[in-house]
């Protein structure tokens, strides 16, 4: 028990003793946790959102007007029978135009139509966006090059702004893979920069440690001052971001959260909690800390 | 007393007998070669007895540190074995060697004092290290420093104090577990001779109570008439051991006296010349 007392005042001797490192070791932490805490949700939101317009991309077909409900019906089910596809909704005449007057900015235009010129539709989601146009290739019996009858006499053509579908798909994959490289790189860049600082703090020590080591210290005895310094700078800098980030929600995120949808990516409800976020990034900054000491110290410790 | 506490969890290693205890330091054939070739000890063989104080001299790079060295393992030999208070010490596991060191009081003439902590936190630093009881350190750690002379400075900060303060931190740091061997190594290279022999006296004062003295010096000419045994070591080999000018009891002052000569300093504290020529 005794012993435990030293150890502490040991290590509060050495913070406040080294107070220039100490400072530079709580303030980059602070730094990464803030970085992080905001940035990962950033990136969350991000990645959530282009899943999003992934999952709305579809590929329509055009059904005849005189298919009865039977065809359709069966028609149905075999577009659903395709692999890949994740969704088939029947859209009627009556409500492709009641769509096409909602898009419309000019209404009388719709009024001025005497029939009702657009067809029904299936709409077909898949359940992964870039396998569309297999899908499409597949309902219009045109695999493999060989020009076939669609697999149900009653759909007649496909539309869809198919280029930019495929575009979507592509652009948005290629988000996910960098938000991913770039958060990947970020953890590890905070890693080092913490556990840099440390290196220095405790290579500014290592005359002391020699000299702990001279009168029969045993490595343990040297090493645990030197771990709870780090739990102390690690608990000292997490707890600083995460008043600094829960300020920053309070008046800049959350006031921005009530307009409705104009600030979508604080928000988005994929996101990790904050509460949860707070709690592994305080975690994850003692962490780090703790161990970068205890692994620095075994450099100076070897006999 | 728990700060002399040998390893208990350890069986009683087979101590060799010569006559009643085997000797504190026993080197047999001990070679140091560094990495590169520069062989710093070859075949060094020594016999150490305990309550001894001897002078270990010789020029620069013959190997004195080196020896010192291999007595704390700090370095591993190369060949041949190191015995302290019978113990291989080159068999022993790298988790015994912080108790060997325990029981090896080392003063260098670096001071290597902890610049972060008062005198009186350097001194207890040792007994806290053992596990010693704060009732304990609250006794141990006055009466040293005491003994050495700094009952004034408990509270100074090492850049507070003189050379020669310093070094006294460093012997009170190294004596105050009463450790049954103490290594001096150049402990008055860095000082004028006046503080010098202050240190020596120390030193002698505690080989008086049972405590085997080992002073490394460049100095040969000092040592000369100490009437002490002298251990010359020249490109790594003992060229001489001997007791110089007969081994006699005397005190403290003595001690100091005669040291005072050897080094051409008055009884009162000052030098009178830079050389013997004129003395004699």
């Amino acid at each position: 028990m005794s012993r435990i007392l030293f150890f502490f005042s040991e290590a509060f001797r050495a913070l406040r003793r080294n107070g220039a490192p100490t400072l530079a070791a709580v303030i980059t932490t602070v730094v990464t946790v803030v970085l992080l805490g905001v940035l990962i949700p950033v990136f969350q939101t991000a990645q959530a959102k282009s899943d999003e317009v992934r999952s709305e991309l579809n590929v329509s077909f055009a059904l005849f007007d005189d298919a009865s409900n039977a065809e359709i019906a069966q028609a149905k089910e075999k577009i659903e029978a395709v692999p890949g596809v994740a969704e088939v909704t029947f859209v009627s005449k009556q409500e492709a135009l009641r769509t096409l007057k909602s898009e419309l900015s000019d209404k009388t235009i719709v009024e001025e139509l005497h029939t009702n010129p657009l067809p029904a539709s299936f709409q077909v989601k898949a359940s992964n966006a870039s396998d569309l146009p297999q899908i499409e290739r597949e309902v219009m019996g045109t695999t493999g090059g060989a020009q076939k009858d669609p697999i149900s006499p009653a759909i007649s053509n496909p539309f869809s702004r198919q280029q930019s579908t495929q575009q979507i798909a592509k652009v948005t994959s290629a988000l996910k893979i960098v938000l991913t490289v770039i958060m990947a790189l970020l953890v590890v860049a905070s890693l080092m920069l913490i556990g840099n600082t440390i290196r220095l703090s405790i290579f500014t020590r290592r005359r002391e440690v020699e000299v702990m080591r001279l009168v029969g210290a045993t490595r343990w005895f040297i090493r645990w001052p030197f771990m709870i310094e780090g739990v102390v700078v690690g608990f000292t800098g997490g707890l600083i971001a995460i008043l600094i980030l829960w300020i920053g929600k309070i008046t800049i995120v959350d006031p921005l959260s009530n307009h409705g949808d104009s600030f979508a990516l604080a928000q988005h409800n994929s996101t990790v909690a904050f509460p949860a976020l707070i709690l592994i990034l305080f975690g994850a900054s003692i962490l780090v800390s703790t161990i970068g000491s205890g692994v620095t110290l075994r450099r100076f410790l070897r006999v | 007393m728990a700060r002399l506490r040998r390893n208990k969890n350890s069986a009683p290693e087979p101590v060799r007998s010569r006559g009643k205890r085997a000797p504190i330091i026993e080197l047999q054939d001990v070679t140091k070669v560094y990495p590169g070739g520069h062989m710093a000890l070859d075949r060094v063989s020594l016999s150490i007895g305990r309550g001894e104080f001897v002078f270990l001299v010789g020029p620069t790079g013959c190997g004195k540190s080196t020896l010192i060295k291999t007595l704390i393992r700090e370095l591993d030999v190369t060949d041949g074995s190191v015995r302290i208070a019978g113990r291989d010490i080159g068999a022993m596991p790298d988790k015994k060697i912080p108790q060997l060191r325990r029981n090896i009081g080392t003063v260098f003439q670096d001071f290597k004092l902890l610049p972060n902590r008062t005198v009186y936190d350097n001194v207890a630093y040792a007994l806290q290290v053992i596990g010693a009881s704060r009732a304990e350190i609250r006794e141990q750690v006055p009466a040293t420093l005491r003994l050495v002379g700094l009952s004034t400075k408990l509270h100074n900060f090492p850049d507070q104090l003189s050379g020669g303060e310093q070094q006294r931190v460093a012997v009170a740091r190294a004596f105050v577990n009463h450790p049954p061997l103490m290594l001096a190594d150049e402990p008055s290279g860095n000082l004028d001779p006046v503080t010098s022999i202050g240190i020596m006296q120390l030193l002698y004062r505690i080989n008086k109570t049972g405590t085997t003295v080992v002073v490394v010096t460049h100095d040969r000419e000092m040592v000369d008439n100490m009437r002490r045994r002298v251990v010359e070591l020249y490109e790594g080999r003992v060229v001489r051991d001997e007791v110089s000018g007969g081994y006699t009891e005397e005190s403290t002052t003595e001690f100091g006296m005669r040291m005072r000569a050897e080094m051409g300093v008055g009884a009162d504290g000052t030098r009178r010349t830079n050389g013997h020529s004129l003395t004699h």
